[in-house]
């Protein structure tokens, strides 16, 4: 088991023939099973075409007629991608996962409420996740991101982020202890996204084969204080945590759009003091993370 | 972005919002002669700089006489102005707004904002204008009134009477006052702000419902469909080096310590910041080179950090996904020897190709410490610089 996705897991790669598309639709394909679950690309001007055996279609609701597809990878560029969000949500496909950095709030405000009201009239919701993220891994059968595929082993730590070098971070410390990840998932750096740690958690906590977590947090906004109060009173699982801009100013915005101190409860200190009142083992030092997460096994 | 007051005012003007008239000026002269046209007999002479807190610092100046506007004028026209917002080193003042004086009854606080938790546009208001709102948040959040916009309906009229009748706008002026609140939303939506703030807005001793300030900022992600709000740019309120950062697609931002860190993605950035101080020293800078970063960008990442004369060491913390350890190795040797690196320099590599980036550092000849772990890293340069 693992959450979300797994070896039989058919995906869409939506803008599949730009050059980040087709790069890491590669490197995807290359991993584990990738080759028998990535089964169709989009792109309306080159419906009927194939690239690396991948079939392309002309829309998504095509691709997954045809395919059997539940979930989409989204590396179109920021003008085009809240689009391509949405169309992936009218297919009523199970998750999309939007990599595209960049992407405008307000569109990312329009098209989650369309979501959000779709939901509310009855129609079949999509989980997203991202924008701006490195995607989400189940080592040993699917890869679907730009992460790193060869640092990853199969295990049984979850390790959900906001931050992409950061999750490699804690992923690669995990297998250098001789430990192993059943799925690793970021949830992107951006203001307004999709799954949050609090979602996130909630699967690591139901999933049989996740024993503990590390989850990753940054300054801004509140989703972390969130899956800290939630995992109080029902996670049933260690779970490590760690907090990047200790030494961030206020005001400034960190690289992530989303990464940005605009009030007290915005900061490093002020999530940590919740986290560890919630009972997670938090740390300073990211350099320790499997480390201390080894030690509550 | 941030944009000046008087842009705000501009931009609120051209969406049907009122407030005094005024003039930018650039020279006490042309201060004078904006008063001149506006005519009357009370003005207002304003800093026009990117932080808040202007007329706590001295920035903002009434005055009665077209001498008092020269002499203001002259005062505030180039003073480094100091608040809350600046540093202690200040903001240097380029710009002044000259402003009709106004008849002040009653000051309000108004905002919009994208509220992440809801996923909605959150417009705020408060009876307590004219004070910082975060005070009056913590001291008095009763007085805070916040409705929540879905993005597909827009304000309705009942969220704007709740918010007229939440702050005691009297009945003679809520139509004006409800008018301004949808107008500001619409403002925030079409210049894709991210933060869209009028404090005070004031009722006028006729009733009248006026913007006395305007504060903006504008999401970065969407500058590309608004040129109009770009040529608002002001190089000069902006951070000489973050400019010449974002050239060359680096996020860069300069801090106080003396380690100049180089690090390829935010979230990793931050936490390599964090290690530092962890181990007794402090960042002099965020820097992430982002996913594909080339020689030519290291190169411009180690220029850029070496002109903090205050660097007096620099940590690189790479790890290598899509981007190769063998490249940003080869990067740094050859950024290294083209800027003449004379401060102690520690690389921490990780992931693809770590075993190849490793060699080519230690073959170079150059005197790269390495380390295999962030805390390491971190203890190592903390230590070459003591």
């Amino acid at each position: 088991m693992s959450i979300l996705i797994n070896k039989d897991t058919k995906i869409i790669t939506q803008g599949i023939t730009g050059k980040t598309g087709q790069f890491h639709t590669e490197k995807c394909i290359e991993y584990a099973n990738g080759k028998a679950c990535f089964v169709a690309g989009v792109n309306p001007k080159k419906a009927g075409e194939s690239i690396f055996d991948v079939p392309i279609f002309a829309t998504v609701k095509d691709a997954k007629a045809a395919t059997g597809a539940t979930v989409s990878v989204i590396y179109v560029p920021p003008a085009g991608a809240a689009d391509a969000i949405w169309e992936a949500c009218e297919a009523d496909l199970d998750l999309a996962i939007c990599i595209t950095e960049g992407i405008p709030v307000r569109d990312m405000l329009v098209v989650r409420n369309k979501m959000k009201q779709k939901v509310a009239k009855g129609g079949k919701e999509t989980l997203l996740l991202g924008p701006n993220c490195p995607g989400l891994i189940t080592p040993d059968e699917v890869k679907i991101g730009i992460m790193p595929g060869h640092i990853h082993r199969k295990g049984r730590i979850g390790v959900v982020s906001r931050s992409g070098t950061l999750t490699y971070e804690a992923v690669a410390q995990v297998t250098e202890l001789g430990l192993g990840q059943s799925s690793a998932v970021g949830i992107g750096g951006d203001p307004i996204n999709g799954l949050k740690h609090i979602d996130i958690m909630r699967m690591f906590n139901d999933d049989p084969d996740t024993d503990a977590v590390i989850m990753i947090g940054e300054i801004g906004g509140p989703d972390e204080a969130e899956a800290a109060r939630w995992c109080k009173d029902n996670m049933k699982k260690p779970v490590v945590g760690f907090i990047a801009g200790v030494t961030a100013p206020a005001g400034k915005r960190m690289g992530h759009a989303g990464a940005l101190i605009s009030g007290g409860a915005d900061t490093a200190d002020a999530k940590l003091a919740i986290m560890e009142e919630c009972g997670f083992t938090v740390t300073r030092n990211p350099s320790e993370m499997a480390k201390l997460l080894k030690a509550l096994l | 972005m941030k944009i000046h007051e008087y842009q705000g005012k501009e931009i609120l003007r051209k969406f049907g919002v009122s407030t005094p008239r005024g003039f930018p000026c650039f020279s006490v002269d042309e201060a004078v002669k904006a008063a001149e046209q506006l005519g009357g007999n009370v003005w207002v002479v304003k800093a026009q700089i990117h932080a808040g807190g202007r007329g706590k610092g001295g920035g903002v100046k009434l005055a009665k006489s077209l001498d008092e506007v020269r002499q203001h004028a002259s005062a505030i026209l180039g003073m480094q102005l100091k608040t809350h917002q600046t540093g202690p080193g200040g903001q240097r003042v380029r710009r002044l707004l000259i402003e009709d004086g106004a008849d002040i009854r009653k000051e309000y606080y108004v905002a919009a904002l994208t509220d992440r938790a809801t996923q909605k546009v959150a417009i705020m208001a408060s009876s307590e204008g004219g004070m910082d709102i975060e005070e009056v948040a913590h001291s008095t959040p009763e007085k805070i009134i916040k409705v929540f916009v879905d993005p597909l309906v827009g304000l309705t009229a009942a969220q704007a009477k709740e918010l007229a009748d939440g702050i005691g706008v009297p009945t003679a002026s809520q139509t004006q006052a409800i008018d301004t609140f949808k107008k500001l939303y619409t403002c925030y939506m079409e210049t894709d702000a991210s933060l869209a703030e009028i404090n005070p807005l004031i009722l006028e001793g006729n009733g009248n419902i006026k913007a006395l300030d305007a504060k903006f900022n504008f999401d970065s992600n969407a500058l590309y469909r608004q040129p109009e709000i770009v040529a608002y740019r002001d190089l000069d309120e902006e951070d000489a080096d973050e400019i010449e950062a974002s050239k060359f697609d680096l996020a860069y931002i300069s801090l106080d310590g003396n380690i100049g860190c180089l690090v390829n993605g935010a979230g990793l950035a931050m936490a390599t910041m964090d290690t530092i101080k962890l181990f007794g020293a402090e960042p002099a800078n965020f820097l992430d080179v982002g996913g594909g970063a080339t020689t030519e960008k290291v190169t411009e990442a180690f220029k850029i950090m070496l002109k903090n004369t205050k660097v007096k060491g620099i940590l690189v913390n790479i790890f290598g996904g899509i981007m190769k350890c063998d490249t940003i190795a080869a990067g740094v040797v050859s950024a290294a020897r083209e800027v003449h690196l004379s401060v102690p320099l520690v690389v921490r590599m990780k992931g693809t190709n770590e075993d190849l980036g490793k060699m080519i550092l230690a073959e170079s000849g150059l005197p790269i410490i390495a380390a295999d772990t962030m805390a390491e890293a971190a203890t190592k340069i903390v230590a070459a610089v003591k």
